[in-house]
């Protein structure tokens, strides 16, 4: 009684999104004739599918938020966090949300710096807030991410480098003529585009100046002030900049001297410099495979040189450069599956919408992922959370263990409910347990271990105590194994 | 191009060949290697610690110049006597603790530590600080190789990350070293009561068995699980520990905290590491405020280490330890327009313990720019090292832990600060 595998499917919607219960496979899967292709076009033109995810939250049917008083995720940072697992357990548009967490990796911004300095409801704001539901129209980090998500690098990079809780974050608020901050022209080449290695101490003092008089203003009076990107003239350096890298078609390294009304290009004409740089498009292509398709090998570079050349020639659009991966040869190889490392968002969600979530809140998973080593909207430096095998640190290997016990528990009764058709003997409901987590190919003893877990303890009856408990043991003991950390 | 720490891992995995002997045999090792009783302590201050504000030339009038609102008056730092060149120094008017511990003789530090080209990045900084080789920052950590040349099979609780990443440092081969950040999370949950628990722990560690060398992330992450379940039980013996002195209540000190257990309850830990953050003061860094941003990184550093200063005294196992500091590099010598500091290149190093010859070690910068100034670089921007951190790991291995720090260093830094 176990429902036909989907290994393709499976592998697309764990890869471009955070997979798929039974119930949602087969609607991929009945999308037409096209099977995967449907799948990935459906995945990738999301644009197309309604952006409704957030008006389930609190429905029945729906995994579960906790509010502490009303649920405000604009304002109260554990509601924001709250609400980004839902998007990810539920949202039509899985790719989105899952590009969403890329880039909040890659510009990675912490909350509690942002609260250090600006409060706690005004860093949930900047950090979470959607303009719709802001007074002021706020549009938060997260928001910016999410609307750019598959959009212009170049648009991107501009947007964030105007965005509140970035200046807030690296400092540019206080970026002033006589003494220029380095803080965010260093992560904008180090971090964000370039790359280390690729310029020079003098570049990150020059991109300092250019950034001078980037700062925030904080209009409006009493409840409706609200921080917004203000270009402060007096506060630009206006004197010429030089680089060692081009920062023009023509190859001119200068930022021309310029009056200071007109000083905002310098920090534009950066931006295009960096966007467009010969190390920017391999590092992007080098990060996104490693997200879509294969982290443990050594990359295919051929697909890498592709991936950056669709970058420059489309003006450093993203969709172009992950619809060229996910539409890869190298994205179907079997060999490409589970050669991921989950990262702990990734490991929760799909274990959520794999496990079941009827009685199960969010909320419950907020304090495993801190222990696990991911805080949404706590990064732990500017660099981002540090992926792959770092993330398996013994503490870390045990919170996900202990979350899969915790899922288990909770979804105890309708575990035995929904293993009930595989009752009948311990092979059986192995098999149904490892179809349900859509495991890989399990090796023997790691299955035999798993039957001789169901055989112990007694005699086998399928009655609905011994289904309860031995559902629930081998959903802990598969969701917290090392084959389902690899994705 | 310099290689990142993704770069690392990506590439690394297969380099890993963990070995694992049954959990009572490895107690039974720890209690055999734990014939010194000697352990390390590395505090790591991460963001780039502005050591101008921590060991402070109170006498320099170029300090006053170039550091208008972040200076701390002459009269509030606290005078611990001055360099061999003659400068005047004082800590940081929120470190009384380690004052006392430097008049006890028991707190060394070391000026101008650094190395050649100094990185101003975080990341290549801090892989560079970890790995000890400046010229390729990647693969295991230097303490990663002093584990790796321990006898084989090395108990992976002879070291304890308290933060939830493994550092570099700590990086090996031959070993997984456990990351804890508290003992008492430290624990397998299960489902089911009683003898199903039993089951449950007893068929997870069969399936984490399984070390398949042609797949080897799955047998990276599977060798994680083992490692865990190999240092459960001893764990929980620490989480238990009540100290002797209250310790406040932050990270560091909790930490540390926790390292006391771990040493009082003598579970064979011989390495640990412990960091507290906050110290990339690009803005309002606030050195003389109450409440400002660097005073309180002082207050918690120096809170923490007296709290585990007084509890080691009192178990007797302060001349067993050694602690030694870090930061990824100094910070730029004038201010900015943000009351804050750039990132800069030489910083300082302290050392702690029963057996350090406490005292200030090398000489502090000259802080007028000039062209011809030696203790400066970046065109008198930044603090030119004088001392190679490389030189205080070689002491730390070779006079502590008893290694061989060519071997381990891949050079040799003998002849540095005489500290211990």
């Amino acid at each position: 009684m176990t429902r036909p595998r989907e290994p393709e499917l499976e592998h697309l919607l764990r890869r471009a999104g955070f997979g798929a219960g039974a119930d949602e496979i087969r609607a991929y899967a009945s999308l037409g004739l096209l099977g995967f292709t449907g799948a990935l076009s459906r995945l990738l033109n999301y644009a197309a599918v309604p952006d409704d995810v957030d008006s389930n939250i609190g429905r029945p049917g729906y995994v579960a938020v906790t509010a502490r008083g009303a649920f405000m995720p604009w304002l109260n940072i554990t509601d924001a966090r709250q609400r980004w697992l839902f998007r990810m357990v539920h949202s039509r548009r899985p790719l989105q949300e899952r590009m969403t967490l890329f880039w909040h990796n890659h510009f990675a911004t912490a909350y509690s710096k942002v609260a250090g300095e600006a409060g706690a409801e005004e860093a949930t704001r900047m950090l979470a807030a959607k303009p719709s539901e802001d007074a002021g129209g706020v549009q938060g980090q997260m928001e910016l991410l999410r609307e750019h998500a598959l959009g212009n690098f170049r648009t991107l990079l501009v947007a964030i480098a105007q965005d509140p809780a970035m200046l807030f974050w690296l400092d540019g608020r206080t970026n002033v003529r006589a003494r220029p901050q380095e803080n965010f022209a260093r992560e904008l080449m180090e971090l964000f585009t370039m790359g280390v290695g690729t310029f020079a101490e003098t570049d990150v003092y020059a991109g300092a100046r250019v950034f001078t008089g980037w700062n925030l203003s904080r209009p409006g009076t009493g409840a409706a002030r609200r921080y917004t990107f203000s270009y402060n003239a007096a506060q630009h350096d206006t004197a010429a900049k030089e680089f060692t890298f081009p920062i023009y078609p023509g190859g001119s390294r200068t930022i021309p001297a310029r009056a200071a009304s007109g000083g905002m290009q310098d920090g534009l004409d950066l931006i295009t410099a960096v966007a467009a740089h010969p190390a920017t498009g391999p590092r992007l292509a080098r990060k996104l495979y490693a997200f879509f398709i294969n982290e443990v090998d050594a990359p295919d570079e051929a697909l890498l040189r592709d991936v950056a050349a669709v970058y420059y020639a489309s003006g450093f659009e993203i969709e172009p450069m992950v619809r060229r991966l996910l539409l890869s040869a190298a994205f179907r190889d079997p060999a490409n599956y589970y050669r991921r490392y989950a990262w702990p968002v990734e490991f929760v969600v799909r274990a959520v919408k794999e496990v079941g979530w009827a009685g199960f809140s969010v909320n419950d998973a907020l304090t495993p992922l801190v222990n696990m080593g991911q805080q949404l909207f706590e990064p732990p430096d500017v660099n981002g959370w540090a992926l792959g095998p770092e993330w398996f640190s013994t503490g870390a290997m045990l919170a996900r263990m202990n979350f899969a016990a915790q899922l288990a528990t909770n979804q105890k009764f309708n575990l035995r409910d929904a293993f009930r058709p595989a009752a009948s003997d311990p092979d059986t409901l192995v098999a149904h347990a490892l179809d349900r987590l859509t495991a890989p190919a399990y090796p023997p003893q790691g299955h035999a271990a798993l039957v001789d877990y169901v055989h112990a303890g007694g005699a086998w009856t399928g009655s609905d105590a011994q289904l309860a408990a031995k559902a629930a043991g081998l959903v802990h003991l598969i969701v917290g194994s090392g084959g389902y950390q690899l994705v | 191009m310099a290689v990142t720490r993704r770069q690392f891992v990506k590439g690394g995995v297969s380099a890993f060949t963990f070995t694992f002997a049954a959990p009572a045999f490895l107690s039974d090792l720890a209690m055999a290697q734990g014939q010194t009783r000697r352990n390390l302590v590395v505090l790591y201050l991460s963001g780039g610690n502005d050591a101008l504000s921590t060991l402070i030339p109170y006498q320099d009038p170029q300090y006053y110049a170039r550091r208008p609102t972040l200076a701390v008056p002459a009269a509030n730092v606290l005078q611990i006597g001055s360099d061999s060149a003659g400068h005047a120094l004082g800590l940081h008017p929120r470190l009384a603790g380690l004052r006392s511990i430097y008049n006890a003789g028991r707190l060394a530090i070391v000026q101008r530590t650094g190395y050649p080209n100094s990185s101003r990045s975080h990341f290549l900084g801090t892989d560079i600080w970890s790995t000890a080789d400046p010229g390729s920052p990647q693969g295991a950590g230097w303490l990663g190789r002093y584990l790796d040349m321990l006898p084989s099979p090395v108990d992976p609780l002879t070291a304890w990350s308290t933060v939830r990443e493994t550092p570099r440092t700590l990086m090996a081969r031959t070993v997984g070293v456990p990351s804890i950040p508290s003992a008492a999370g430290y624990a397998f949950a299960s489902p089911n009561g009683g003898s199903d628990a039993t089951a449950a722990r007893q068929t997870a560690t069969r399936i984490s068995s399984h070390l398949p060398a042609d797949q080897p992330h799955l047998a990276f992450v599977n060798a994680t699980t083992q490692a865990a379940f190999a240092t459960l039980d001893r764990v929980a013996q620490v989480a238990t520990y009540a100290p002797t002195v209250p310790y406040p209540n932050n990270g560091l000190a909790q930490a540390l905290r926790t390292v006391a257990g771990a040493m009082v309850r003598g579970i064979g830990t011989r390495v640990f590491w412990v960091q507290t953050g906050g110290f990339d003061t690009h803005a309002l860094q606030r050195t003389n405020l109450a409440n400002g941003a660097y005073a309180n990184l002082m207050g918690t550093l120096d809170g923490a280490l007296s709290a585990f200063y007084a509890d080691l005294l009192n178990h007797g196992l302060f001349n067993d330890t050694l602690v030694i500091q870090f930061s990824e590099f100094g910070r730029r010598i004038s201010e900015n327009g943000s009351e804050g500091t750039d990132h800069g290149a030489a910083g300082l190093m302290m050392a702690l313990g029963g057996g350090v010859r406490g005292g200030l070690y090398g000489t502090a910068a000259d802080l007028r720019a000039g062209a011809s100034n030696p203790t400066l670089e970046n065109n008198s921007g930044d603090v030119r090292h004088e001392t190679d951190f490389r030189a205080v790991y070689a002491s730390v291995i070779d006079r502590w832990l008893g290694g061989d720090s060519v071997a381990v260093l891949g050079g040799n830094f003998r002849g540095g600060p005489a500290i211990l």
